[in-house]
């Protein structure tokens, strides 16, 4: 723990994330106004003491909205992120035990998936199931099940032939007790290194379909439809735009920064750093 | 080297085959009646089974699946349904301009992402390494529609030094027509294309920047380098012409997965910057739902991405006999 402090990426990715992590919690509570009460006389203000970061075209109050915006992008992040996790990691775990035609087909799966850019696939699917923040949810989540699938399948690999696990067959434990007991302990930081970074490129991933106008559809305030709508008033208020943007800059950082400093500490093998090679967007 | 050619062009048949099949079950996936809802609630009973039957929807699954080859291998991606054209035609008119993009963005990473890697490795622990990490940190966590915007607030808006919207005469002929005496045809074309390839382009330059500087910093610590040191080799040679030369076929890895990048980052980009692609193209489609001009657009998207990451196999086992010897 103490080792972990003096990391700076650690320390300050950690903040960055708990902070907004708070702010999604307890964003009613933090919210001066409500989401969609209007201010008329103080359309696109900048900050005030009244209005802390100023208002949009319609004089709603740009900071609950943002707060508002953080429990939505949240929400979406980490909810995908734990389906594609769960997912990825079941499928890693029978793939690399059950070896055989079980792995070959399991990993021709996966490559299938791979062939596809994310947010093509991510497109693909909100295409088909129609915008809105459960099929959002999806369309992230089969969007990025293959790293964990891939991560996972490559320790279990490695693992499944150590003395320990032999021993367990030995004893005639049970294959779920062998792979979840056994084998998933030593995925586990690897895992949670991808879970940080793939929370941060869910967000951006979310906010660029939200501001493609693909993603929760109007009138919630995600953070990427407030960036792409306050693009009209740029010229006379550029608030609105730039808030949003740095709050999503803001937060992936954090969720890097975190990342990065978990992989120090949790994944000193490298593995994860051989299989993640980038964000999406 | 050429049965590992052979072997690895063999395998992407069924990569391709299996990407068309994803695609296509994808579409499938419409919850209730495709037709229906493709034309809204207020279409004809007539118009939605006239739709119906002109995209085949009234035959059983698998022999839709099998008409659905028959008329891929024949390039004929169909017709979509709100703009009276081919799907083949629509995005053959349009992929050039997102291949010009995402090509002179790559050029932009590989340049400044080595560039950054080189001088932060080399000067391990200065300010001019905390100052290249932080920008690739930056880098990863900017989301490209985001740069793109600021780009263009500054340098157009603002500065007025570019054009925000459009693009002008395509990079190849533009070249022509400096070759015969037009510059100015070529530094137009490259006016409109600087800031969505530098948008798009700057967060991978931060990924390879990171990857570069790791590299190096193996390499400058290895045996051959302190024995290039020992000959007396100038530090310059060293650099450049031993460690550079090994740190970079991990970077040689990643251009393909980058490729995948640009693609998708071309979708949040070319709407910014009105840059007639593929991106705009399939986001349009999107929104209208228009189901045979996304299919058509998703699988060119998957093919090129297959294609690229082939090529890049191919070029990293040309440059390292290790790969299709191991």
């Amino acid at each position: 723990m103490r080792r972990a402090l003096r990391n700076p990426q650690l320390v300050a990715g950690g903040t960055v994330v708990l902070l907004i992590l708070l702010v999604a919690v307890f964003h009613p509570f933090l919210a001066p106004y409500g989401v969609e009460q209007m201010d008329m006389a103080n359309r696109l203000s900048g900050p005030s003491a009244k209005h802390w970061l100023g208002t949009d075209n319609f004089g709603r109050d740009l900071w609950t909205r943002l707060a508002h915006g953080a429990a939505i992008s949240m929400s979406i992040a980490m909810a995908s992120v734990l389906i594609a996790g769960t997912f990825g990691t079941v499928i890693g775990l029978i793939s690399g035990y059950a070896g055989g035609w079980l792995d070959l087909t399991l990993s021709r799966l996966v490559d299938l998936f791979l062939a596809f850019p994310p947010l093509i696939l991510a497109l693909a699917l909100i295409a088909v199931l129609g915008p809105g923040p459960v099929n959002v949810t999806i369309a992230l989540a089969a969007a990025f099940w293959t790293q964990y699938a891939r991560v996972v399948r490559a320790i279990t690999l490695a693992e499944r032939e150590r003395d320990y696990v032999l021993a367990a067959e030995a004893v005639g434990a049970s294959l779920p007790r062998i792979l979840g007991r056994h084998i998933l302990p030593n995925a586990a930081g690897p895992i949670l290194v991808l879970a940080t970074l793939g929370v941060g490129t869910a967000i951006v991933t979310e906010s660029g379909l939200s501001f493609l106008g693909l993603g929760v559809q109007p009138p919630t305030p995600t953070w990427g439809w407030t960036l792409s709508y306050g693009l009209r008033f740029l010229r006379s208020d550029p608030w609105m735009s730039t808030l949003a943007g740095l709050t999503i800059m803001l937060t992936v950082l954090g969720f890097n920064l975190l990342g990065d400093g978990l992989r120090d500490h949790l994944d000193p093998r490298g593995v994860v750093r051989g299989i993640r090679k980038n964000p999406v967007s | 080297m050429l049965a590992y050619t052979a072997r690895r062009i063999a395998l992407l048949v069924p990569l391709l085959v299996g990407i068309a099949v994803l695609v296509f079950l994808l579409m499938h996936l419409i919850p209730g009646d495709p037709a229906r809802v493709l034309l809204g609630d207020d279409a004809t009973k007539e118009a939605v089974d006239r739709l119906r039957a002109s995209l085949g929807l009234d035959r059983p699954l698998p022999v839709q699946l099998w008409l659905y080859f028959q008329r891929l291998a024949a390039f004929d991606l169909g017709r979509s349904i709100f703009q009276s054209q081919s799907v083949a035609s629509l995005i053959l008119a349009r992929l050039p301009a997102t291949l010009e993009i995402a090509f002179m963005a790559l050029l932009i990473s590989a340049l400044l992402g080595i560039a950054l890697g080189v001088a932060a490795a080399v000067k391990q622990g200065s300010p001019v390494d905390v100052f290249c990490m932080m920008f690739a940190q930056a880098g990863v966590s900017m989301p490209v529609f985001w740069l793109g915007i600021l780009l263009m607030y500054v340098f157009a808006v603002e500065l007025h030094w570019l054009p925000a919207i459009g693009r002008g005469e395509p990079l190849p002929s533009a070249i022509g027509a400096a070759f015969s005496g037009r510059p100015e045809v070529l530094l137009k074309s490259l006016s409109h294309l600087v800031m969505p390839a530098l948008a798009l382009g700057l967060s991978n330059a931060a990924v390879i920047s990171r990857l570069v500087r790791a590299a190096m910093l193996e390499m400058l610590s290895s045996d051959f380098v302190r024995t290039a040191r020992a000959k007396g080799m100038g530090e310059g040679v060293v650099v450049f012409r031993h460690a550079l030369r090994n740190a970079l076929l991990p970077v040689v890895t990643v251009i393909g997965w980058q490729c995948g990048v640009l693609l998708s980052g071309s979708v949040l980009t070319e709407g910014i910057f009105g840059w007639p692609g593929l991106g705009q193209l399939a986001v349009n489609a999107i929104a209208q739902r228009d189901i045979p001009l996304v299919q058509g657009v998703i699988l060119t998207f998957a093919f090129v991405f297959a294609l690229v990451n082939l090529t890049v196999d191919l070029l990293y086992s040309a440059i390292d006999p290790r790969v299709r010897l191991g």
